[in-house]
């Protein structure tokens, strides 16, 4: 029987038949492609870059590629004073910049063991509760994008320019807010404010509602992503995942509850976690539901707020804020919940400077990110596309 | 701690881990900073610092499953780099506790935890990026947030920024 | 002068068509030009500006409002802007299928227009396999996806290539059956033939979507499998902005890109034209003679037949566009799981169901 000389004709199975017939079969030749999704891609929200292994749809292996928007938020806070911080932690997670300001006013004044006016508080918790429901909607709206529905974002959008004019009238900034300063306020609220903010929460419940229907219950959103991404809870939590990524693996914990600033104690609202009933726990729905219903629960805390806000007689949101902030020598780290997760700050005082030894900012988005690599695999591509989505990444935080 | 002097209950918390690791580890940690903001310990046999770190995620009464945070610090008095981990005992027993490293200024290496707790992996590289401390064990020490070929640690309190970068003027 | 000579059947376009000056076949050529101007006018008025007005009132917001009179100049501005553009050809395209690709997806859609009957006394081919050539025909714009996406030399490009055309390819079976079952009832696949089938006195209820209880699951099928053909939301998996960037003309630029579009345009109208002809009488009008009141002679015509194809192909565009605007997209598995699993089986029991019911319903 003669041999066959298959050298040249790269992998192929020779099957003898017969003595005359031979079979040959060539495989189809298939490599795996290297696609770079990013830094300019519509879906990775930003400057993201994803260098993904392909094969054919199949995504073997993502590894991101941070840094793009790095702005050395950390080498700054060594360099200037502690009041002068507060604007660049509004440029770090800029949809959520009241939120970021409260996380680092409030490490600061755990430093500096200072008490807060009452009515300052509630301010804080009104505008930063505000702002969450903001940046949520932006998460839901390009979340919808996404996945290919458009209108749902615009709709968002829409109710955003509500909260978005609410807190330019307090602030006079439409996102980096200065707001929140390290003892107290930039300035009190207008008059009306409460009445304007009761109004809005009013209109908002029902575009809520519609939302809700719109997006989370539309049956071809549901297919999209439940089961898909699904990320158990001790390796979440392994995983250092934080905020409504948590949540959505049916972890039910919560800053604003479990380690408890400003007035948080004493209003009343739920750690919103999904029930499992429509979603699987931990999925890219779970944690899309999450963020639905916290809107709700921001809203039951900004009416409690407006009810329990002390009256502005003789009100000064300077009052507690010290001559000069110069914390006494040790370290703190101070967190708060940001919309996107717990945004903490390591803050290491030397007790003879203005300016802080080391801040470092621990950014929810950049360890939530940090599991993509373990989330994306074997994911085809739209699959992919709604795992980044439902991280709900800001870079400007991830890079700070 | 101090005898005599009345702690929060939080700072007690963490005393009562740390007595549970000092039995267990004797000299090769620290004694106990009972401060408010911060309480921490130091662990001064930096190689035995995943064993460590093992005990304190595994220990039934330590439970420490969730790193919150990993900082990198520079203490150019002391010709040292560190890093400081913020744990907590996540959703189980709800107490926190930082724990500090410190490491020679040059060429200096601390074991890495990723291991332990994936939060530590992109920390970690980001702790190497600024200071330039290697983490040894690492599964993939690169640079995080500067580009690849940058030269320094930005956040070394000695820093200078270099002139061009591919033919571009840094400092401007 | 046979120009004038009303509503008998083809009179106006055998008469363009037998215009031949000094032995030229011009004829032909105006014949040709006809729906070539009318894809552009459709496109220009109802595609661009009404999708944007559509989608502006569905999102709650106004759309174009600053080039003219409510914004309706604003197409013809981003025509002048799409002509003035550099017409860019990636260095490393394949340059002769990145140039013919739009051309070969805009021939697809605009081929299929020769059989559309506008009015009884127009339609530009009267072929008698009129509805087969129209399905068959649309399958070319495969090959224009295909060349424009491998030509493009662009990762993202060939993803959305090789998506589309595995889409239009399977969804052209559910599709074919449904109109299959259509051309049963009629018993013919004249597309002329099929329209004056459904005219009668009564109007709509001529209409074969409203002669047999059947005809609504191929109906709705075809409706479903249309709207994956000429790749429309939620099944614009080609092109999935949010995923493989702009698909397969994510390299064009300038005119090009303005052909894709008036391409997709054509191919919207022309899958509109063909559930409406074949389901809803095409140039018939709906409007019913209700005793002396004879509505339906009134607003029957070669001018009302070219009106009411129009309105009905615009109302399914108008439907096309409403899902556009508020579905998300499907996966690609889930997509082909539609097709292979729901919809060709149904399209079978559809077309098993019609032949029962044309034989022993009379």
């Amino acid at each position: 029987m003669q041999e066959l000389d298959t050298a040249g004709l790269g992998s192929v199975r020779v099957t003898r038949k017969s003595d005359n017939v031979v079979v040959l079969e060539k495989d189809l030749a298939t490599e795996q492609m290297v696609l770079a999704m990013g830094p300019q891609h519509p879906s990775t929200h930003g400057v993201l870059k994803l260098e993904c292994l392909t094969d054919g749809e199949v995504v073997t292996e993502a590894v991101p590629y941070l840094g793009y928007l790095h702005r050395c938020f950390e080498k700054y806070c060594e360099n200037v004073d502690y009041p002068a911080i507060v604007p660049y932690t509004d440029r770090m997670d800029y949809l959520s910049g009241m939120n970021s300001e409260m996380a680092f006013s409030v490490a600061v004044e755990k430093l500096l063991d200072i008490e807060i006016p009452r009515r300052v508080e509630f301010i804080r918790v009104i505008v930063a509760e505000l702002n969450r429901i903001a940046s949520h909607l932006v998460a839901i709206g390009t979340y919808g994008i996404d996945l290919g529905a458009f209108t749902p974002f615009l709709f968002c959008f829409r109710d955003r320019e509500h909260i978005l004019s609410l807190l330019e009238w307090a602030s006079g900034a439409r996102m980096l807010y200065n707001y929140i300063w390290i003892g107290g306020l930039a300035n009190d609220v207008p008059a009306d404010f409460n009445k304007r903010v009761r109004e809005f929460v009013a209109y908002f419940r029902p575009q809520a509602k519609e939302l809700y229907r719109l997006l989370t219950e539309n049956e071809i959103f549901v297919k999209r992503t439940k089961g898909i991404g699904i990320m158990p809870a001790d390796v979440a939590i392994n995983y250092g995942w934080s905020g409504p990524m948590l949540r959505g693996s049916g972890v039910k914990w919560d800053l604003r509850r479990n380690d408890p600033y400003s007035v948080y104690p004493e209003l009343e609202f739920n750690v919103a976690v999904p029930d499992g009933k429509f979603s699987d726990i931990g999925d890219c729905l779970s944690r899309h539901i999450v963020r639905a219903l916290e809107i709700d629960e921001s809203l039951k805390i900004i009416e409690q707020c407006i009810d329990k806000m002390p009256g502005a007689e003789g009100f000064d949101p300077k009052s507690a804020i010290p001559k000069r902030i110069r914390p006494k020598e040790g370290e703190v780290y101070g967190r708060a919940e940001n919309p996107r997760g717990e945004l903490g700050f390591y803050i290491q005082s030397d007790g003879k400077s203005t300016k802080p030894l080391r801040c470092k900012a621990r950014s929810s988005c950049f360890v939530n990110l940090s599991a993509m690599k373990d989330l994306s695999k074997g994911q085809l591509i739209p699959d992919l596309v709604a795992i980044i989505g439902s991280i709900d990444i800001v870079l400007g935080e991830v890079d700070r | 701690m101090e005898e005599g002097k009345v702690y929060s209950q939080s700072v007690a918390e963490s005393a009562a881990a740390y007595a549970i690791i000092k039995e267990k580890f004797g000299d090769a940690i620290s004694a106990f900073d009972a401060n408010e903001t911060m309480p921490f310990f130091e662990v001064l046999d930096v190689a035995r610092w995943q064993e460590i770190a093992l005990f304190l995620r595994d220990n039934g009464k330590l439970k420490f499953n969730y790193m919150a945070c990993l900082s990198g610090v520079d203490y150019p008095a002391e010709e040292k780099l560190g890093i400081v981990c913020n744990l907590e005992s996540l959703g189980e027993l709800g107490h926190r506790l930082a724990v500090k490293l410190k490491c020679a200024r040059n060429g200096g290496s601390i074991p890495t935890v990723s291991c332990v707790w994936h939060t530590a992996n992109w920390h970690e590289r980001e702790a190497y990026d600024m200071f330039g401390m290697l983490f040894t064990g690492h599964p993939d020490m690169r640079r995080i947030l500067c580009p690849e070929d940058w030269e320094g640690f930005p956040l070394r309190k000695d820093y200078k920024v270099q002139e061009t970068y591919h033919g571009i003027k840094v400092p401007y | 002068m046979p120009f004038l000579m009303g509503n008998t059947l083809n009179v106006w376009s055998q008469a363009i068509a037998s215009f031949q000056p000094m032995g030229l076949p011009l004829g032909l050529v105006i014949l040709a030009a006809i729906p070539l101007v009318f894809i552009a006018l459709y496109s220009l008025t109802y595609g661009v500006y009404g999708e944007r007005k559509i989608s502006a009132f569905m999102q709650d917001r106004l759309g174009p409002m600053e080039v003219g009179k409510w914004g309706i100049l604003q197409t013809l501005a981003d025509i002048l802007k799409l002509i003035q553009k550099e017409d860019i050809v990636p260095t490393n395209a394949d340059k002769f299928l990145f140039v013919i690709g739009p051309g070969v997806l805009f021939v697809g859609s605009f081929l299929a227009y020769a059989v559309l009957p506008f009015s009884p006394a127009f339609i530009g081919a009267n072929l008698n396999v009129g509805l087969f050539y129209a399905i068959g025909i649309v399958a070319l714009e495969v090959v224009g996806i295909l060349a424009a996406g491998w030509g493009s030399n662009n990762k993202w490009s060939l993803y959305g290539a090789v998506r589309s055309v595995a889409q239009i390819v399977s969804y052209e079976i559910p599709a074919a059956i449904a109109l299959l079952c259509g051309a049963m009832m009629a018993g013919t696949l004249d597309m002329q033939k099929i329209t004056m089938l459904q005219s009668g006195s009564l109007g709509f209820a001529h209409f074969y979507l409203f002669q047999s209880p059947i005809a609504w699951l191929p109906f709705l099928i075809y409706f479903i499998a249309s709207l994956a053909e000429v790749n429309r939301a939620p099944f614009d998996i080609p092109e999935a902005e949010s995923e493989l960037v702009a698909g397969y003309f994510t390299e064009y630029s300038g005119m090009k890109f303005a052909v894709i579009f008036l391409a997709e345009y054509g191919s919207m109208f022309m899958v509109s034209a063909i559930i409406s002809i074949v389901f809803l009488g095409g140039w018939n009008s709906p409007l019913p003679n209700i005793g002396s009141f004879a509505l339906n002679d009134l607003t029957s015509g070669p001018a009302w037949g070219a009106f009411w194809l129009i309105m009905k192909g615009f109302f399914f565009i108008f439907v096309q566009m409403w899902l556009r605007w508020t579905l998300p997209r499907l996966r690609v598995d889930q997509l082909m799981y539609l097709c292979w699993k729901v919809l060709t089986p149904f399209a079978f029991v559809s077309f098993v169901l019609t032949a029962i019911w044309e034989i022993y319903v009379p």
